[in-house]
């Protein structure tokens, strides 16, 4: 039967068949697996069906684990149930998993295989979260490619019916994931013949039912827990055959035939690799080369069932020549005597060596080695490393592979010259940013190659870590032959830079065949091209021989209202140059594929398109190489020379794209890294900055408090200095009370670190009165100012900061003038979460203690290469930390309840010095006022008095009392995430260190949604909003968390939103920090997953709380004391409909226009419960809380 | 008494109309109008800028960050279908033809000769009795010249009309060098109805913000003198019928345009300000009048106070000018 070729990842693969052999799918989003969940939600709100005819039930829970106790839930009473989950998610699903396991019921797990958290998170693909279920009780079947995912997928549905084993289906994240390949898609005719009706009655019969009812999960007791735990033991010794003969099912439907251990290679190899996961694909890559051009006796073992394991069929699986075997794993066990495959094969060749039938002559060498953690390269020539190991009289053992371990020297060396990529495929590589479509151009073109030739297709994509002006990098191959290549390409024929800037950041060129094609997008004339080059560039084009083509792509968009997206006119320009269709053809495919893409979204957009399409070609030019490089354009060095050893040797290497390179001896051992390191990424991404017009200006201090990136700054000085100030350098005299005569006051744009949002300009209230489309702030083109204005912001950030203590940190015009200690993060342009994050920073930053839930703040907080966390001038700052997504809150519970014991340990101490300090200074120290910046001064003096004083104490008191004199000083602890955290994952933390009184201040950056893994609804999204997993508008109320959070009495809580009342986000952050217990302040967070112009996000938050749809309001439990209502309403009663709010963002928007009937209702029951908390807050806020109220009201009822 | 009047080849029950606003976006809305009767109902518009731009605004915020992010490739979920304005607009004309017996006329406002004149044509097949082109356009180019601007009237004008067969109105602007000269050309490319005139919303100024703050002001009746006027002057000077629609807020109002010569005078803003209901006061306020004052239909009155049949032609032109400062004058 001819099957239809697809061109999907593996996730999809993996979704298609869990989706149409399942009734109930429990989702959570987590990367890289988030797609798969994606998926099924989106075909069940289109109505698809399962193989049985009824569409599956997709619902979200608020976690992992929550996740694993509703398939667990589920399958108990009957359905056919599944999840898709990695990571710190699978480990979260452990403890049920036990339950599932141990209660032999059916199912399957699809994990796209992803590191664990150790001193670091890592989203990337390795094996360490399913090797930490191994002792579960579940099956682990592992695909290596796009192909399997989809095939063993079925075979483990098929497996777990009939073992009545639970399996973990893995692939790896992002390299099978993400992967985007050319597939033989499984019908349901094929999927209906593999699963067993018959035992899918059986798992039915055995689900709970008040029709025939018993009781499953009960407790026992020494007497049988132990026998019990041994009745399962039948069920897992048939299991692999039961996987095998699935797999001969399989073969027999499809012509695939897999096999529980998979050996490629020579028939009589001595050197065996033994593997499993997508390095498999490389390594027979490698194999077929070494075997067919070399004669090499080696041969590799793919491992696909890892549990249970079978020895025999691994016994079975090996040549009978093989000598010595290196088993290779993706994933680390520290203090283990090897990885957990490399400990199974060598008990497995042991046991069966020991017994009455040896396999082997001779008892082979078994080595074992670590690679790939965390999606590392692993290569051809890697694996050719191991097999040269494998040659040695004593290979090493415990080895890593791909790495350079100068420290404990694990690591074997790699000759890079082996490259086995020939000219059978076809290899392009393609630069572009985030922004300009590149990626999704190049899917497309996969798709069509795929789908519309006889080729094999594969595409790669990899993008950096930053979420403003992010840049990608396409791998994409093709060719007759299936492709096993599962690493980035080494060496390509076509290389496509789509911006001209890229140029100077990567070595574009470095990877380009001698006689390849070079397609670049040029903003330039093309006859002004060639001296537009960097000298290295223009070297590479000619020493290699290259065909070079530019396009004005942007110039094209422009004229067809393509706007900055490029993409289908590279996209073009990549078919007529490549060839790969005749060009009718391939223009044809293109606006195929662009109908198809586009078509929904109306024909307007699909015209623009075609016309971007023809008018591609007119502009595409062939450049005619001069014989010499005549450039006089140099790259300029990655980071400053000013910038600390540790920045240049190794932060520089992975700013430059060149992180493998980094050694074990550069890398911290405990995930330690220095702050204050983004000011040394000078990114240049914005193409318009704003610029200061002292003119107009007014000093309030506004540009300054919302801008997301601390790239605009405020500073008051002594006019003196401004003597040796930079030429174009801008100063006026400093208005405000508190600042000596003579002070000047400038506002100053870090040109190079803006990413150009126009929050500032938007906000900024002052206008030109000569010219009213200017400001006192104006958006100006970055590049001709960007030299000047760096020497001015270097000249400016040498200006003295202010003395804090003379700052009225309850004014913005005057906290601006606070250094911000979190500064150029790799956040979204024009981010809403940012300005209150720097707030936090500027207010409380030499003190703080930040505990961060991962999400959107932990990676523009701590996503290496750099960091935003800053230190100012006296080496303090903020002290941040990410544990985990679920349990922040009690992570910076625990940093509270160590701050206050060393603080009372410390006081104690300095009770004990008494005689010797005097009792004066004790006294001070003891009882010192620290409630505001003087105070704390005060206190930072008279500590390091302490410590001057102590430091000739040769006493064990006067040690200790050392370590800990620093808690002396008040400490500030924040705990600050998102909505996702806050509201689901870690709601029961939050609600239990909120009931602890403890002082612990908390900031949710509430954006609605999980923004971070892409925009799935969490319970803070409001009703009626799309979001993923609610495609059809939420149907339920934002939950109020600020109203249960008040439930307690004793949690200071605020509702902000700075863009609407910045004095009122100002007061509730200096309240919640000055209040002596839990505080929580929900920060409304404009977002990219809202789809807004992101310049108009305090715009977006104004209409929040015209609307009432964001009350802004403070709960002060101190109020109660001085008798007033501790509730304080601070915006006024709604003033606007909220569809006038609703309706200006695409996420509400998009409802009316996807689902209409829908979106009219919930607008209706959105407003009502807007109009109803509104009343509610109403009547709390005007409640008498005075002795005398309450009296009379008593009097009255009397 | 006979209120019966020919609009466009549309037999009306009488000349009132409400012209294209907001009321109409709601089918309820328009029943009532129909039961406060009104003897047909020009729709909302449909704007050229709404079909361009609310597929591309879809495009560009669904589209906008994806790709871009590891863990975030896409932050909307796609659904396979959209609704888009046209596709709305469309249903809704057919929803209003099955709840009401009036005659429905579509609108579709927009500039250029461009691809959206095709809903045109989907306008007519969601059932529309007629269509009005309301072509709203400021030229504010120094390098257009004014035969331009009227060339682009009648080629919109000559586009639409070759892909409809229902009757197509033209909505005018008042500043046209040679408004008589222009009504015959659009008269000869086949416009089967003048409306007169588009009320161009004026900008104004926020004193406190310096910005620009365009605000929606309601029509005074006064405002019907300039349709008046020029309904007035080219009565019988055109095959086309002709809509008066500014201004109208009374009966008298109404009365006024049918003398002039107009065929229906359109209601909009005392719709909006006082209520659908208004429709049967105007309307009963008509009958009343004219049974005072002896008419007994409507074709009777029309174009009685047209420039043709006036005793003061010339009031109509420069002439009523110097008069009207002459006037001024004596007051003083």
């Amino acid at each position: 039967m001819e099957r239809r070729k697809i061109t999907i990842d593996g996730n999809e693969a993996a979704a298609h068949v869990a989706y149409r052999v399942s009734e109930v799918i429990a989702i959570y989003p987590i990367t890289p697996s988030s797609t798969m969940g994606e998926l099924s939600d989106a075909w069940s709100a289109r109505q698809i069906k399962n193989i049985w005819g009824t569409v599956p039930t997709v619902s979200e829970l608020q976690s992992e684990g929550g996740a694993s106790g509703a398939v667990h839930g589920s399958l108990q009473s009957g359905a056919l149930t599944t999840t898709f989950t990695a990571s710190q998610g699978l480990l979260l699903m452990i403890p049920n998993m036990y339950k599932i396991a141990g209660e032999l019921t059916s199912t399957v797990f699809h994990v796209s295989a992803r590191s664990i958290a150790a001193s670091a998170l890592s989203i990337f693909g390795d094996h360490s979260d399913v090797m930490a279920t191994r002792q579960t009780g579940f099956g682990l079947i592992c695909s290596n490619s796009v192909q399997e995912v989809m095939d063993t997928a079925l075979i483990a549905h098929r497996a777990t019916l009939e073992s009545r084993i639970p399996f973990i289906h893995f692939f790896d994240g992002f390299r099978t994931s993400a992967e985007v390949m050319k597939i033989e898609e499984l019908s349901d005719d094929d999927i209906r013949a593999m699963i067993d009706d018959e035992k899918i009655s059986e798992f039915k019969k055995r689900a709970l039912s008040p029709e025939h009812p018993f009781i499953r999960g009960t407790a026992q007791n020494p007497d049988v827990y132990f026998q019990g735990r041994e009745t399962v033991n039948k069920f897992y010794d048939p299991c692999p055959e039961i996987v095998q003969n699935a797999m001969d099912e399989f073969a027999k439907i499809t012509g695939r035939q897999y096999k529980l251990f998979d050996y490629y290679g020579a028939p009589d190899a001595k050197r065996i690799i033994v593997i499993m996961g997508s390095g498999a694909e490389a390594a027979q890559e490698a194999v077929e080369f070494l075997t067919e051009r070399k004669e090499e006796k080696v041969g590799i073992l793919k491992v696909r069932l890892y549990r249970p394991f079978s020895a025999k069929h691994l016994l079975a699986a090996f040549p009978k020549t093989v000598e010595k075997i290196a088993v290779l794993d993706r994933t680390k066990e520290p203090g283990s005597l090897g990885e957990p495959l490399y400990l199974d094969v060598v008990s497995a060749i042991s046991e069966a060596m020991g017994s009455n039938k040896p396999p082997f002559a001779k008892m082979p060498k078994i080595i074992g080695g670590r690679y790939g953690l965390s999606s590392k390269e692993f290569t051809p020539a890697m694996v050719k490393a191991v097999f040269d190991n494998l040659k040695q009289d004593e290979p090493k053992n415990h080895f890593t592979i791909g790495i350079i371990d100068d420290v404990t020297f694990t690591s074997l060396d790699v000759d890079e010259s082996f490259v086995t990529e020939g000219d059978e495929v076809v290899r392009c590589l393609f630069y572009g940013l985030g922004a300009d479509g590149t990626v999704g151009a190049n899917k497309n073109s996969i798709k069509i190659i795929g789908e519309e030739t006889e080729n094999y297709a594969q595409g790669y994509f990899v993008y950096d870590s930053k979420k403003s002006g992010s840049t990608t990098v396409s791998h994409l191959r093709f060719g007759r032959k299936p492709i096993h290549s599962s690493y980035l390409i080494q060496s390509a024929k076509f290389v496509g830079c789509h911006t001209f800037g890229l140029l100077e950041k990567f070595d574009v060129l470095g990877n380009i065949e001698n006689g390849g094609t070079f397609l670049l997008n040029s903003p330039y004339p093309t006859e002004e091209i060639w001296d537009k080059l960097p000298t290295k560039v223009q070297q590479q084009i000619i020493d290699k021989k290259l065909n070079f083509y530019v396009i004005d792509g942007y110039s094209v968009a422009n004229k067809t209202g393509m706007g900055s997206r490029v993409n289908t006119i590279m996209q073009t320009c990549f078919f007529a140059i490549s060839g790969i269709l005749p060009k009718d053809e391939a223009i044809e495919q293109i606006k195929k594929s662009i109908k198809k893409t586009y078509g929904a979204k109306g024909e307007e957009i699909v015209k623009k398109n075609f016309e971007a399409v023809d008018q591609t070609l007119d502009n595409l030019f062939k450049i005619d190489v001069p014989a010499k490089a005549t450039s006089s354009i140099q790259i300029p060095p990655t980071v400053s020379p000013k910038a600390p050893d540790y920045v240049r040797d190794v932060l520089a290497k992975m700013m430059e794209g060149k992180g493998d390179q980094v050694k074990v001896s550069e890398m911290p051992i405990d995930g330690t890294f220095p702050s204050a390191t983004t000011r040394w990424e000078k990114r240049n991404i914005a193409l318009e900055v704003p610029q200061w017009d002292p003119e107009w200006c007014i000093q309030c201090g506004k540009c300054a408090l919302v801008c997301p990136h601390a790239a605009i700054r405020i500073k008051v000085y002594d006019k003196a200095l401004l003597k040796d100030a930079p030429a174009t350098f801008k100063s006026m005299d400093a208005k405000g009370k508190e600042f000596p005569d003579g002070y000047a006051y400038t506002i100053q744009t870090a040109v190079e670190d803006c990413t150009g949002c126009e929050l500032c300009y938007e906000v900024c209230p002052a206008k030109n009165k000569k010219e009213t489309r200017l400001k006192a702030l104006n958006m100006v083109p970055q590049i001709p100012i960007r030299e000047q204005e760096s020497v001015n912001y270097d000249y400016f950030l040498n200006l003295p900061e202010i003395d804090r203590r003379l700052v009225n940190t309850g004014l913005v015009k005057s906290n601006q003038l606070l250094e911000p200690l979190f500064e150029y993060s790799g956040a979204c342009s024009g981010c809403g979460e940012t300005p209150y994050v720097k707030l936090v920073s500027q207010l409380f930053g030499d003190r703080a203690m930040v505990a961060n839930a991962t999400g959107c703040s932990s990676i523009y907080g701590g996503n290496l290469p750099t960091t935003p966390w800053a230190v100012n001038k006296e080496g303090r700052g903020p002290a941040w930390s990410n544990s985990l997504f679920e349990d922040n809150a009690e992570f910076g519970f625990g940093m509270r309840l160590a701050v206050d014991k060393q603080f009372q340990f410390a006081n104690e101490l300095v009770v004990k010095f008494t005689d010797k300090l005097g009792k004066e200074f004790v006294d001070a120290i003891v009882h010192a006022d620290q409630k505001d910046e003087a105070g704390i001064y005060d206190q930072r003096e008279r500590v390091a008095e302490l410590k001057k004083k102590l430091s000739g104490v040769n006493s064990v008191d006067a040690k200790k009392l050392l370590e800990v004199a620093d808690y002396l000083v008040k400490k500030s602890v924040w705990i600050i995430g998102g909505d996702g955290w806050a509201y689901d994952i870690g709601y029961g933390g939050l609600d239990h260190v909120i009931a602890s009184g403890k002082n612990v201040n908390i900031l949710v950056l509430d954006t609605e949604v999980y923004s971070n893994t892409g925009g799935q609804m969490s319970k803070s999204t409001g009703m009626g909003a799309v979001a993923k997993f609610a495609a059809a508008g939420k149907p339920t109320p934002k939950k109020d968390l600020a109203m249960m959070a008040m439930n307690y009495g004793n949690v200071y809580v605020a509702k902000v939103a700075m863009g609407s009342n910045d004095a009122q986000t100002i007061r509730a952050f200096l309240e919640a920090e000055a209040y002596n217990g839990p505080s929580i302040i929900i920060a409304y967070s404009h977002c990219i997953a809202h789809g807004i112009n992101m310049a108009k996000g305090m715009e977006s938050q104004k209409l929040a709380v015209d609307s009432g749809y964001w009350p802004l309001f403070r709960y002060n439990p101190d109020s109660l004391k001085e008798g007033k209502n501790p509730l304080k309403l601070d915006s006024k009663a709604p003033k606007i409909k909220l569809e006038d709010y609703i309706y200006k963002e695409t996420r509400y928007k998009m409802l009316t226009k996807s689902h209409p009937t829908e979106a009219q209702h919930l607008l209706v029951a959105a407003q009502e419960e807007v109009l109803k908390r509104w009343k509610i807050y109403e009547q709390m806020a005007g409640f008498d809380f005075s002795k005398n109220g309450g009296e009379e009201k008593s009097e009255s009822k009397n | 008494m006979n209120l019966l009047t020919k609009y466009m080849g549309l037999n009306l029950k009488n000349p009132i109309v409400p012209s294209a606003s907001p009321l109409s976006q709601d089918v309820d809305t328009v029943k009532a109008m129909e039961d406060a009767g009104a003897a047909a109902v020009v729709v909302y518009s449909l704007f050229e800028e709404q079909i361009v731009h609310e597929s591309g605004e879809l495009d560009h915020y669904l589209s906008n960050h994806t790709d871009s992010y590891a863990e975030a490739l896409s932050y909307f979920p796609e659904p396979e279908k959209f609704h888009l304005g046209p596709y709305q607009y469309l249903d809704h004309i057919a929803k209003l033809k099955k709840s009401v017996d009036i005659p429905i006329i579509g609108s579709i406002n927009g500039v250029s000769n461009g691809g959206w004149i095709k809903y045109a044509q989907n306008i007519e097949q969601a059932g529309a009795d007629a269509l009005e082109l309301n072509v709203y356009y400021i030229p504010t180019n120094p390098n257009i010249p004014g035969s331009e601007i009227e060339k682009m009237y009648i080629d919109t004008l000559k586009a639409v009309k070759s892909k409809v067969k229902i009757p197509v109105a033209i909505k005018l602007s008042p500043f046209f060098s040679s408004m008589s000269n222009m009504a015959k050309k659009l008269d000869e490319a086949g416009a089967d109805a003048l409306v007169m005139f588009n009320r161009f919303y004026q900008p104004d100024f926020d004193l406190e913000k310096l910005e620009v703050a365009p605000n929606l002001m309601l029509s005074t009746n006064w405002e019907m003198r300039l349709p008046l006027r020029w309904i007035a002057i080219l009565y019988g000077n055109v095959k086309a019928s002709m809509a008066a629609t500014s201004g109208i807020h009374s009966h008298l109002d109404a009365i006024k345009i049918i003398m002039a010569g107009g065929d229906v005078a359109m209601m909009c803003s005392e719709l909006l300000l006082n209520g659908v209901n208004r429709i049967g006061q105007v309307v009963e306020g008509m009958k009343l009048w004219m049974e005072e004052n002896e008419y007994d239909s409507i074709e009777m009155m029309k174009g009685s106070m047209s420039q043709k049949s006036t005793a003061e032609p010339a009031a109509f032109e420069r002439a009523n000018y110097m008069k009207m400062l002459q006037s001024f004058k004596t007051l003083l």
